[in-house]
């Protein structure tokens, strides 16, 4: 067991919007400089999950810890300054100001830099890191799509966070482009960041987690190493269906 | 675009040029140049909210209302004038920063409804309290000695102080955190929510330093012309007047509520000398031409964006980032 | 007894406040413009009606039709020419348009019929029911208010032009994917905007006089009809324009008519910011 201490507790998190339960008592812990998968199927309550570590929805039960601190009652903005950060699916830049200035805005307002100045040099180098140099002044708005997840990335790097949270940034990437997004997610990574990707590709999964989480109608179904939740017989029968999950169960019996 | 120095240069000799118009000009070109000052400062405050934050604000009447009132209260107390005016502005500001919290919280149309609201409130409000606020009789206030020639001057210099005053806070503002913060409340609140930006502090400090020193105008303005009344001070005219003024200049920059307000207030005169009959009319027809014509204006803003046949893109040899 | 009588007074007031508000609440919910113009169509419609009565003799009920269409033609115009370039724009932008066509209409309106009040007047004695009193003029008002707004009402589900319209309020891209000319079903809705206005302005000839200084009120009455009740509905504006009547008329006996306005306004502001989208929780775009 390692001895560094758990960056994120969930303890007994439930969500529910009227008499809908979005999220069933989920609890686990996150030990820090981890990659981490979240998965499962559409619907499956990921996304309300990542909002309410970030503070943009409020968990209607249970508790949430981040580094030590009960975080459950928090707004979105105190989780950035805590060192929470995450991503969007679809990708919500400043439009009318340029690259850098998106980048700055990160570093100035969730990372420990005080002046506008200060906040743009540091985000000079975010750029770099991010490979988006040669951007900087444009606005961002004229970045492709890849460009503009670069960005997030970059943003969210500027805001110097403990813990990343990727929500499905592969998705409208091809196969290179995903790669490439790859290799800036490991880079990050070796900075010390604790990370956790939500998403569909299981190339990605494969790749980076070295931990798998798989949520199924709102319930916390499965949580080990990637090759054992490939095997687990709930985990296809939530993403395939019950037949499919009967044959794998028949062929491993045998 | 001209350079920012050129810029500052050009706003020094306009300023020059106002302030020294009782050397060169009879009183009727001093009362203009005090009026445009007055309507750039107005200006200039409603830039915070609506420029830089992009908050749809029709409140300028109840910030000038209401310190015109506190103002003439203060000053037929028997507090000095200026101490009077500095009391409007704090009270302004004060009541602008607890109201603050509450109607931020609407956005896009519902705001610009609540802020006219709270206009027609405080003037009905007002107006009913006859027995403080003498109703709809109005107030007098009581004149500055001197004859007309030093008030004339007084207050082309106060209107002048107050709109300089707003215009270094607005320079502040630009280039520091705030601004930058305002900036990405108003072009992605959420995103900004989730940067760190403390969107509901951020708003209510715009928003009172949009109030502030329309008290302080409103104060001076009733010190100057000795009497107001409620449907003058609360004026729906004015408090649409101001973002107008604004738009023509160019909202959420440092020099465009400058330029709005002079070539707004020059060309309203005109056509109130030349055509009393009609000079409703034709500043509704500037309106329209503004909104439809003034190049680089609020049209094309939107097609750029529409058609995103930006310059900036990449070429397409580049390899795709 | 009095309660009644003061509850009676509401609602007799509060279906012309309907009548007034469905074609601002109609415009603002599918077009998303605060069409400042509102309140000087409602007297344009109120003047016209009154002429024709006092230098032709027609009398307002066979004039409301010709009213109403001109006014209609009028809407389609403003709306098809000009406001259409500013529809997809913020609300300061179309605030700031709808502002200066109304200078414009304001001006010459005052220009040409001066201020001077104006009511048409049709003596048609009272009428009292188990101790509450009514004049006739008013009754048939709110008959004549009542019947414009069931018309609209009906237009809006029955017609196939209705249809469309309340599609565009719903959504306006599926309904231009549906094939609708969404442009044309603006210009229709602002021409139904401004005729229910000007019929509503003819309807008020009826009962109060007229001048170009209640622009600004009648607008203002349209705005709090509508946050009460919700936008872009016809059952928004009449819940919205009883439950102000009934308000205002109870608040105009208990603390007096001059504050009577005030508290309509604070209901408004105090719905703004508890429940915004109103009594039938209908949204407008934000």
């Amino acid at each position: 067991m390692s001895a560094t201490a758990p960056i994120l507790e969930l303890d007994a998190v439930s969500k529910s919007f009227g008499g809908i339960e979005a999220l069933r008592r989920v609890s686990f812990t996150l030990q820090e400089g981890r990659i981490a998968a979240l998965i499962g199927p559409n619907g499956a309550g990921k996304t309300t999950l990542v909002n309410l570590i970030t503070g943009v929805q409020r968990a209607t039960g249970g508790h949430i810890s981040f580094r030590g601190q009960d975080v459950t009652r928090q707004r979105p903005h105190q989780a950035a300054r805590r060192g929470l950060a995450r991503t969007f699916q679809i990708v919500q830049p400043f439009p009318r100001m340029s690259v850098i200035e998106n980048v700055a805005a990160g570093a100035l307002f969730a990372g420990a830099h005080s002046g506008v100045a200060e906040a743009m040099a540091f985000a000079r180098e975010q750029l770099e890191f991010a490979g988006l140099s040669e951007f900087a002044d444009r606005p961002a708005s004229a970045l492709t799509l890849a460009g503009r997840k670069r960005l997030e990335l970059a943003k969210s790097l500027a805001m110097q966070p403990r813990l990343l949270l990727l929500d499905e940034v592969n998705s409208g990437l091809n196969s290179s482009e995903i790669d490439g997004a790859l290799a800036l997610i490991r880079k990050i990574a070796d900075r010390g960041i604790t990370i956790v990707v939500i998403e569909h590709v299981m190339k990605v999964i494969f790749s980076l987690a070295e931990r798998v989480l798989v949520l199924h109608h709102g319930e916390l179904i499965a949580d080990g190493a990637p090759d054992a939740i490939a095997g687990d017989v709930r985990v296809i029968e939530a993403y395939l269906g019950e037949k499919f999950a009967r044959r794998a169960r028949s062929v491993a019996n045998a | 675009m001209i350079a920012r120095r050129w810029q500052y240069l050009l706003f020094a000799i306009w300023v020059v040029a106002l302030i020294s118009t009782p050397l060169w000009a009879g009183n009727y070109v001093i009362r203009l140049a005090t009026t445009i000052a007055m309507a750039s400062a107005l200006t200039l405050s409603w830039n915070f909210i609506g420029g830089f934050t992009g908050y749809p604000s029709f409140a300028t009447a109840a910030f000038f209302g209401l310190g015109s009132y506190v103002g003439a209260l203060s000053q037929i107390a028997g507090v000095p004038m200026v101490l009077a005016w500095i009391a409007a502005t704090l009270f302004v500001g004060l009541f602008t920063a607890a109201l603050g919290g509450i109607i931020l919280r609407l956005r896009g149309h519902y705001f610009a409804i609540g802020s006219i609201g709270i206009v027609e409130v405080l003037r009905l409000v007002i107006a009913s309290w006859g027995s403080l606020t003498g109703g709809g009789d109005g107030l007098n206030v009581p004149f500055l000695s001197g004859g007309p020639d030093a008030i004339a001057r007084t207050f082309l210099a106060a209107m002048i102080a107050i709109m300089l005053c707003v215009f270094a806070i607005t320079l502040v503002v630009d280039r520091g955190r705030l601004g930058f913060g305002l900036r990405c409340i108003q072009q992605n609140e959420d995103a900004a929510d989730m940067l760190g930006v403390n969107t509901t502090l951020y708003k209510v400090a715009a928003f009172t330093l949009s109030a502030m020193f329309c008290g302080t105008v409103g104060a001076a303005y009733a010190s100057w012309t000795g009497y107001i009344d409620p449907n003058e001070s609360f004026s729906i005219i004015m408090t649409i007047k101001v973002p107008v003024m604004c738009l023509l200049g160019g909202a959420g920059t440092v020099f465009g509520p400058v330029v709005g307000a002079a070539a707004f207030t020059l060309l309203e005169e005109f056509f109130w000398i030349n055509f009393l009959d009609y000079n409703r009319a034709i500043l509704g027809g500037v309106i329209v031409i503004l909104i439809f014509f003034l190049p680089g204006g609020l049209l094309q803003l939107p097609y750029r964006e529409l058609f995103a046949r930006s310059p900036w893109r990449p070429p397409q040899d580049k390899p795709a980032i | 007894m009095a309660y009644l009588q003061i509850v009676v007074n509401g609602i007799v007031l509060g279906a012309l406040y309907t009548c007034l508000a469905v074609g601002f609440s109609l415009v603002w919910g599918v077009l998303n413009v605060i069409n400042m113009l509102h309140g000087s169509l409602i007297i344009l419609g109120g003047y016209v009606t009154f002429f024709a009565w006092h230098s032709f003799g027609i009398s307002p009920l066979v004039a409301l039709p010709g009213v109403a269409l001109l006014l209609f033609v009028i809407g389609y115009l403003t709306q098809f020419f000009v406001i259409n370039r500013v529809v997809t724009q913020p609300v300061l932008t179309t605030l700031t348009l709808t502002f200066g066509l109304d200078l414009i209409l304001y001006n010459f309106m005052t220009v040409y019929y001066t201020a001077t009040p104006r009511r048409v007047t049709l003596d048609f004695g009272v009428i009292g029911i188990g101790g509450i009193v009514m004049p006739v003029d008013r009754l048939l008002a709110m008959a004549l208010a009542l019947l414009l707004t069931g018309l609209l009402y009906l237009i809006l589900r029955g017609s196939r032009i209705g249809r469309a319209i309340v599609a565009v309020r719903m959504d306006r891209d599926a309904a231009r994917l549906m094939g609708i000319r969404v442009q044309r079903i603006y210009a229709v809705t602002f021409g139904l905007g401004a005729l229910m206005a000007g019929a509503a302005g003819a309807v008020f000839a009826l009962v109060y006089p007229i001048t170009t200084n209640l622009t600004g009120t009648f607008l203002g009455k349209a705005f709090v009809v509508c946050v009460i009740g919700g936008l872009g509905s016809v059952e928004g504006a009449l819940i919205g324009g009883l439950v102000l009547g009934v308000v205002e008329s109870v608040a105009g006996q208990l603390v007096g008519p001059q504050h009577a306005l005030t508290v309509g306004f604070a209901l408004m502001l105090i719905l703004l910011l508890v429940k915004p989208t109103g009594l039938t929780g209908i949204r407008g775009y934000e």
